[in-house]
């Protein structure tokens, strides 16, 4: 099901002892239930040092359970989870190389910023000079100087983030987890955070796996993202394959917008698609990797990827491209100021939503509503999914 | 200056367990619209200001007014008169006999209470027994509070109740039927006859121990519910970050949850050492005879000896010796907040 399941497989079949190639985490058939409701279901994935994974999906899909399996909080009903070759799902959580950053931070109200911080490396029995020194670092790291003696309720959303953060990487775990660690702040702190802690899990090496239902930050952050639901790995991917290459229908709804035109195939040749739809008529779209299975398929366009025109796409004359061409109505114009989106009623009756970079601050032809408009998009836009 | 703050009203701190006040976690953005907070404001002033005042006056009608009867009985002298003190103001008599009156106040009964050693034995009985009992209950209370908060959700309240449903029988009703267990063919000595683990009625009644276990059983109460009231809202995810970080149950919980419970204990233990020191009827059910609690000399001097100015005087005293380690841990308290 997953884009990369062919490869894994591959893996899996080769003996345990090649740990060459082992990943920095391995999650094995893990399974965790809860009374007759399974949040986690026989759910692999392997995760590279120095990698920021995002586990992305709707809540309640289980994804908050996979990460409080991985520091400690949860116990596995079936499965394994190998750290650096060590099977550590029945070690307890104060005993693992791992470390959480909390969804609502779970700073100590009696501790200051330098205590808070200090915590987990007084745990480890660390000489005083030595904490010094790493507290030092952390303040810095996370950009703390002269907050050291605050209490928790003295600082803002954003300093009590920066104290988590610090407060999780003083150990220097060989894994952070961050469970929702954002989505507290505000959005235009959210999206420098963002930034900061790209900024960060790069220059420390360290791996991160972050725990969002935010596709946005999931793509900002993370170097691969692997989107859930009902307790199952749906796909993992790279931020950009997961929104051009979804790997089934649920995933390209789930991941920003898309049109969905559902219809038969008809033939095929050339490694191009030919698809009767009711909706938008006959649409040429270009032959997707994976054989197609089934012949009642849909076709996904993103809004982005419809261009609209008074006449007809030029491009058109050369002939070297099947275009393909939509007439209709503009019924509805939301200008978002870096875009304009534009719903389309076509002529069959269904609805086609587009979007439109503002390029020009001023646009003399922009659209309005009730005109008359070709929408046009090329087969190479087109993702062909099984319905 | 000290109870005025920035915006120029009094603010009058509770003389008790006042809420100092905190300095305001700084906004990441502030988004305040003048207007809002204004409207706000005019809305919830008035309300406000009655509540803020009414424990003042309840404080004031119900607390100092009689107090200052207290205070100026201490200072008179026994009479054989109704009442039986003297000198007594008469506001009737006019300005001279008040000035009369003023000046036969004395101090004399506080000199006997510091001379006689009777009454420093007395005080320091009181305070013993206060701090023994509440040790006794922080070291029962805690366990109980702390299961009750780990327990499901509902079955918090099923615990609760339990803890309460005693309340719903008299106090002294509860203290006699102590008497009927500990007595010398009471219920207790039956039992351990029957299970041959003495073999002759032991000695309960009139015994410090009796006098301790009704303490305890009668305030246990007042030292679970504040207990468990801040146990019970203490957030989970901190434990968790606690063990995350290396700290193993039993740390965690000397390191995070006792810390964060001390609040609850400072209320628990205030809650129950207060009126155990001014305790009356359970060391005259259940003690002997040989040492008296300050609340039973104060009950021997009005009801026995009629003598209504040592009685007060001993009680103003009790008050003073009360308050002021209240207040220095108040003081304290604040002190540490403004050094921040």
């Amino acid at each position: 099901m997953t884009e990369d399941a062919t490869p894994k497989e591959s893996v899996r079949t080769e003996p345990p002892l090649a740990a060459v190639d082992m990943p920095l985490l391995r999650i094995d058939g893990v399974t965790k239930r809860f009374g007759g409701f399974t949040a986690v279901d026989k759910l692999s994935l392997d995760i590279r040092a120095g990698e920021f994974f995002a586990l992305l999906g709707p809540s309640g899909c289980g994804k908050t359970t996979l990460l409080r399996m991985l520091a400690g909080f949860e116990t596995p009903d079936a499965g394994r989870i190998l750290l650096d070759g060590r099977d550590i799902a029945q070690v307890l959580p104060h005993q693992r190389p791992v470390n959480m950053m909390f969804q609502n931070y779970a700073l100590f109200p009696h501790l200051n910023v330098r205590d808070n911080i200090a915590f987990g490396l007084k745990r480890a029995n660390m000489p005083r000079p030595e904490i010094d020194a790493r507290v030092a670092e952390m303040v810095a790291l996370a950009k703390l100087e002269g907050l050291e003696k605050r209490k928790p309720d003295q600082l803002s959303g954003g300093q009590k983030q920066r104290v988590a953060l610090a407060r999780s990487l003083a150990r220097r775990p060989q894994v952070l987890l961050l469970d929702e660690p954002l989505a507290a702040l505000d959005k235009k702190l959210r999206e420098n955070t963002q930034g900061e802690l790209t900024e960060l899990q790069r220059r420390l090496g360290m791996t991160f796996i972050i725990v969002t239902h935010d596709q946005e930050e999931a793509m900002t952050v993370a170097d691969r993202i692997g989107v859930m639901d009902s307790g199952r790995l749906e796909q993992v991917a790279t931020p950009r394959q997961l929104y051009e290459a979804p790997a089934s229908r649920w995933i390209a709804e789930f991941v920003g917008d898309i049109n969905m035109i559902e219809g038969q195939l008809e033939s095929s040749e050339d490694h191009r698609l030919t698809i009767s739809t009711r909706d938008a008529g006959t649409i040429v779209a270009a032959e997707p990797r994976q054989p197609l299975t089934k012949t009642t398929i849909c076709v996904a366009i993103r809004p982005e990827k419809v261009k609209l025109s008074r006449r007809g796409p030029v491009s058109d004359a050369a002939g070297a491209i099947p275009m393909n061409r939509l007439e209709g109505v503009v019924t509805e114009v939301n200008y978002l100021g870096g875009v304009t989106t534009y719903k389309v009623k076509l002529d069959t009756g269904a609805i086609l939503r587009a979007s439109m970079a503002n390029t020009a601050r001023l646009d003399m032809n922009a659209y309005s509503a009730s005109q008359r408009v070709t929408a046009w998009f090329t087969p190479d836009d087109c993702v062909v999914l099984e319905q | 200056m000290r109870g005025v703050s920035k915006d120029g009203r009094w603010h009058l701190w509770p003389i008790l367990r006042g809420s100092p006040p905190r300095r305001r976690a700084p906004q990441d953005d502030v988004r305040c619209w003048k207007g809002k907070t204004v409207s706000a404001r005019r809305i919830f002033a008035r309300p406000a200001r009655f509540a803020a005042i009414a424990p003042y006056l309840w404080m004031l009608l119900f607390f100092l007014v009689p107090f200052g009867f207290v205070l100026k009985i201490s200072l008179s002298q026994t009479a054989i008169a109704q009442p039986p003190y003297v000198p007594q103001f008469d506001l009737t008599q006019g300005w001279a006999a008040i000035q009369a009156a003023l000046a036969e106040l004395s101090l004399d009964n506080f000199k006997l209470l510091i001379s006689d050693n009777l009454y420093v034995l007395s005080y320091l009985r009181s305070v013993v027994v206060a701090v023994i009992s509440t040790a006794i209950l922080l070291v029962i209370g805690y366990p109980i509070a702390y299961g009750m908060a780990r327990l499901p959700r509902r079955w918090q309240s099923v615990a609760m109740m339990l803890v309460i449903v005693p309340f719903w029988t008299s106090f002294l009703i509860r203290i006699y039927a102590w008497i009927n267990i500990l007595q010398h063919d009471g219920l207790l000595n039956k039992t351990l006859l029957a299970l041959h683990i003495v073999s002759a009625p032991v000695v309960w009644l009139s015994t410090d121990s009796a006098m301790y276990l009704g303490i305890v059983y009668s305030y246990l109460p007042f030292m679970i519910l504040p207990l468990y009231a801040t146990l019970a809202k203490m957030d989970p995810a901190l434990l968790e970050a606690a063990s995350d970080l290396g700290a193993s149950r039993s740390k965690a919980f000397w390191l995070v949850t006792f810390p964060l419970s001390l609040p609850g204990v400072g209320a628990g233990v205030l809650l129950c050492f207060i009126p155990i020191v001014g305790e009356f009827v359970i060391p005259d059910l259940l003690a002997g005879s040989d040492s008296m609690m300050i609340g039973q000399t104060l009950w021997l001097e009005f009801f026995t000896n009629k003598d209504w100015p040592v009685a007060s005087a001993t009680a103003v005293v009790l008050l003073v010796l009360l308050l002021a380690p209240m207040l220095i841990y108040d003081r304290l308290q604040r002190r540490q907040l403004e050094a921040r």
